[in-house]
């Protein structure tokens, strides 16, 4: 039986999961913060405009927001499949493509800092 | 040690003469210390001698007496009559085809746990005079929770992927494929692995967690297919991104 290319799709969704367990609680807590007005020094606008600059944390950030929009897409596909929606190949067209296209965004955004 | 008189709502079908399968009540005077198992002997000796199901040990270990209870999968022995009120519905095992009331066909597992190679294959032959394959408790404790299995099916019952794909591998054959992958002294997961990373191997599983849940043994069948698609999904970027580090 032949092995399947399933982990194409996989790895990015295990890996964006993963990745959003930790930062989903993080960007939380830090929103509440600033909605209550404590932001702390470390993160007032300037100093974290300068930290996104940086080349690195822009590779680290389109990262994080691929495996993320990845992770969600792959989640809403096999959604759509146990909901009865059998038609696989278009669902996974369309949201992977939704997920892309926001990737692409992101990474213009950030080249745009 | 009281009495109470339950209502059993049990699923007949004799194929020789029935159409369709049909449920039967039996109103049967229980002890309040009672299983569903021991309901089921008490109709069969003294009610109904025809009603037919599968069990073998009463305690849990033998995994013969799967069946739903009130759409729940259950082993029979182990669920306590005490636990439910009014009318106790019995079907047998849901995803698999009805031999006869509650014996299910369960050829399509057989088959597949075969096909996993539930079994040790040795890195290397060792001979007697080499002395034992020697293990420390780190590298038991790695396998030994899905050694528990008992083959009772309840967890293919619960699994909605299995029930939508009859391919599917399913929780049981796959978690005691990766007990032997897991095993220090086996080397056979390249051999396995053509079966556990096929579509219908890890991938049909998407992750519902039934399987777990219903586990008499408390195996977590779940758990075990995830790191078998780690595994699979690492082996993959290995053999496709990097076919230089060919084992």
């Amino acid at each position: 039986m032949a092995k399947s290319n399933k982990p194409i799709v996989w790895g990015p969704f295990a890996a964006g999961g993963t990745v959003t367990a930790f930062v989903t609680p993080a960007l939380i807590v830090l929103t509440l913060l600033v909605a209550l007005g404590a932001t702390p020094e470390l993160l007032q606008y300037d100093a974290l405009l300068a930290f996104m600059r940086h080349g690195l944390v822009e590779v680290v950030a389109a990262g994080v927001v691929f495996v993320s929009l990845w992770s969600a897409a792959h989640r809403l596909r096999i959604t759509c499949y146990d909901l009865g929606v059998r038609a696989d190949t278009l669902v996974a067209t369309v949201v992977y493509a939704v997920a892309l296209a926001g990737t692409a965004a992101a990474i213009v955004y950030l080249s745009r800092l | 040690m009281g009495e109470r008189q339950v209502e059993l709502e049990v699923l007949r079908y004799n194929p020789e003469t029935d159409r369709e399968p049909h449920f039967q009540r039996y109103s049967v005077a229980c002890r309040e210390e009672w299983v569903v198992l021991d309901a089921l002997n008490h109709v069969k000796e003294t009610l109904d001698p025809t009603l037919s199901y599968r069990w073998s040990c009463h305690m849990a270990v033998c995994g013969s007496c799967g069946m739903m209870v009130n759409g729940e999968p259950k082993l029979a022995c182990k669920t306590f009559l005490r636990n439910y009120h009014g009318v106790i519905r019995v079907e047998p095992l849901r995803h698999f085809p009805i031999e006869r009331d509650l014996v299910t066909v369960i050829d399509d597992f057989v088959a597949k746990l075969t096909r996993v190679k539930p079994y040790l294959i040795p890195k290397e032959p060792k001979s007697v005079e080499a002395g034992e394959y020697r293990q420390t408790p780190a590298q038991l404790k790695r396998y030994k929770q899905f050694t528990l299995c008992i083959n009772c099916m309840l967890c293919y019952a619960a699994c909605p992927e299995y029930g939508l794909i009859p391919d599917y591998l399913g929780p049981a054959a796959l978690s005691l494929a990766h007990r032997y992958n897991q095993d220090s002294r086996d080397g056979g997961r390249g051999e396995r692995q053509e079966e556990l990373a096929s579509k219908e191997g890890v991938w049909e599983c998407s992750f519902v967690g039934a399987c777990s849940e219903v586990c008499p043994e408390h195996v977590d069948p779940a758990a075990a297919i995830q790191q078998v698609k780690i595994r699979s999904t690492l082996d993959w970027y290995q053999e496709h991104l990097m076919p230089w580090l060919k084992k």
